[in-house]
């Protein structure tokens, strides 16, 4: 194995809500190309981890370096699905290309390029036959797929994936781990929480274990 | 029929007529675009309680014998507007106790000054007005009609240049801020809007009625259309033809404005539920 370039360094990391740190003298680094599975308890801070590496929490003490030149707008994101989301009136195609937001900030309308991009990111995760269908009504493995698309869409070198396949039947969770083994493939760096340590170990080049953090932290 | 229509072009002589169906319109329009938002957000009974926030704000400015009571009751709605929807997550209290306490608050506090204060002979006649918004919107004077149409203009001109940054923090605060969307900002715009748009939408139908109009063409639209873009102009349509009809029944039959309007919309989220019952029992 060459040498990998790393993507993330974590040092003396500490993350929480309000005076309760919840990940406390983290030091982590990310790799290039690492399929990183993230296991452990519940409440032992896996979620809060992610949501300190894509940007919506910033570290109470210490440091999250984005390095070899990774730009925050180039990690991609899919957060456990919310109730509101569930029940939203909206088309898949509206729903991916809301991944541009970030990118061109003011302009009122979608580029062609980008269009050509989401149903690039769609055929990716196999949804593109469902563009024109209304989020509310699909599957549960069908909604997930799209938001990975979605997260496909604003990513171009890191996916943040938060339980992707938690609440999905077997087949849907067969397929999603095919898909994001495929993208892995392709050379995309992923991190991932997930409560499936079979898959973590088959699949996975890393493991990171919060059990053990939480435990050291302490 | 020619009878009816006789009568109504009577009636479209007096500017008050036509001062009303213009200011209905816009009201209707903008709060309907909005609505589509705050319902899916969860956060329906904003207008409500912004409308008592309005009204107790406007008891204050008849107390101070304001000559133009907007200068107050804006900038105290857009206020708390603002508290409300920006705070979130961190507030001590949380959101739909904060929206009860605020609204019953300033409804009782309203009532009290103006009864305290109060000039005029016939407190009830006076609430019951700005509560239900009887005539008002037939007493507009030309400087609020501009006011209302200026400021639906920059309602309708924010709410089309960020309807796909609106979309994505709708669909998905977090992962619009991931992506680098300051949704800090735009979740600040969208209160402020919101509080504008109560504020014009209190002269039309009185502040009790307000959140029928963010609410009802909402979701009419949202039980019959499945994209977002289709929702969002449904609930437009429906609610400007639910102005109109509400406010031409009204002028002909000599109800009150704002309850008519009201049932309009009422009666077309009826036909919206119906539709969407018969279309899932053959799909």
């Amino acid at each position: 194995m060459n040498e990998k370039k790393t993507l993330i360094k974590c040092r003396q990391l500490a993350l929480g809500y309000g005076s309760k740190d919840i990940v406390r003298d983290l030091d982590y680094d990310i790799n290039v190309g690492d399929y990183l599975c993230i296991v452990g308890r519940n409440g032992s801070g896996k979620t809060t981890f992610l949501r300190g590496l894509a940007g919506l929490l910033s570290p109470k003490a210490g440091s999250i370096e984005l390095c070899d030149g990774l730009q925050r707008n180039e990690i991609g994101f899919l957060p456990q699905m919310t109730v509101v989301q569930k029940d939203f009136p909206a088309s898949v195609e509206e729903i991916v290309l809301s991944a541009f937001q970030g990118k061109f900030r003011l302009l009122p309308f979608y580029r062609r390029a980008q269009r050509e991009r989401a149903m690039e990111c769609m055929a990716l995760t196999r949804t593109e036959s469902l563009a024109k269908s209304c989020f509310r009504e699909l599957s549960g493995g069908q909604k997930q797929r799209v938001l990975l698309a979605r997260a496909l869409c604003a990513a171009e070198r890191l996916l943040l994936l938060d339980e992707p396949v938690t609440g999905l039947d077997p087949e849907s969770t067969e397929t999603m781990y095919h898909i994001i083994e495929e993208l892995h493939k392709k050379g995309m760096t992923i991190i991932m929480v997930t409560h499936d340590i079979d898959t973590a170990l088959n699949d996975a080049n890393r493991v990171m274990d919060f059990n053990d953090i939480s435990v050291k932290g302490k | 029929m020619p009878e009816l229509i006789e009568k109504f072009s009577f009636y479209l002589e007096f500017p008050f007529v036509r001062y009303a169906i213009i200011v209905g319109v816009l009201v209707s329009l903008c709060s309907s675009l909005l609505g589509v938002t705050l319902v899916l957000k969860r956060y329906s009974y904003i207008g409500d309680g912004l409308s008592h926030v309005a009204f107790g704000a406007l008891a204050i400015a008849s107390v101070l014998k304001l000559t133009n009571n907007m200068l107050l009751i804006l900038p105290v709605t857009v206020a708390v507007a603002v508290l409300l929807l920006c705070t979130g997550k961190n507030a001590r209290i949380k959101g739909d106790a904060a929206i009860a306490m605020v609204s019953v608050g300033a409804l009782a506090i309203g009532y009290l000054l103006m009864n305290i204060f109060s000039t005029s002979a016939n407190i009830s006649g006076d609430v019951c007005t700005t509560l239900f918004g009887s005539t008002s919107i037939l007493t507009l004077k030309v400087g609020e009609v501009y006011l209302c149409i200026a400021l639906s203009c920059i309602v309708l001109l924010t709410f089309v240049l960020f309807y796909h940054k609106i979309f994505a923090i709708t669909f998905d605060e977090n992962f619009a801020r991931a992506t680098g969307v300051n949704t800090t900002i735009f979740n600040l715009m969208i209160a402020v809007i919101v509080a504008v748009i109560i504020v014009l939408a209190m002269n039309l139908v009185g502040a009790l009625l307000v959140s029928a109009l963010v609410v009802f063409p909402a979701l009419s639209a949202m039980r019959v259309f499945k994209s977002f873009f289709s929702v969002t102009v449904a609930a437009a349509s429906i609610s400007v033809a639910c102005s109109l009809i509400g406010i031409v029944i009204a002028i002909l039959a000599g109800t009150p404005v704002g309850s008519t309007i009201v049932a309009a919309d009422i009666a077309v989220f009826g036909l919206c539920y119906l539709t969407s019952l018969v279309r899932d029992k053959r799909g």
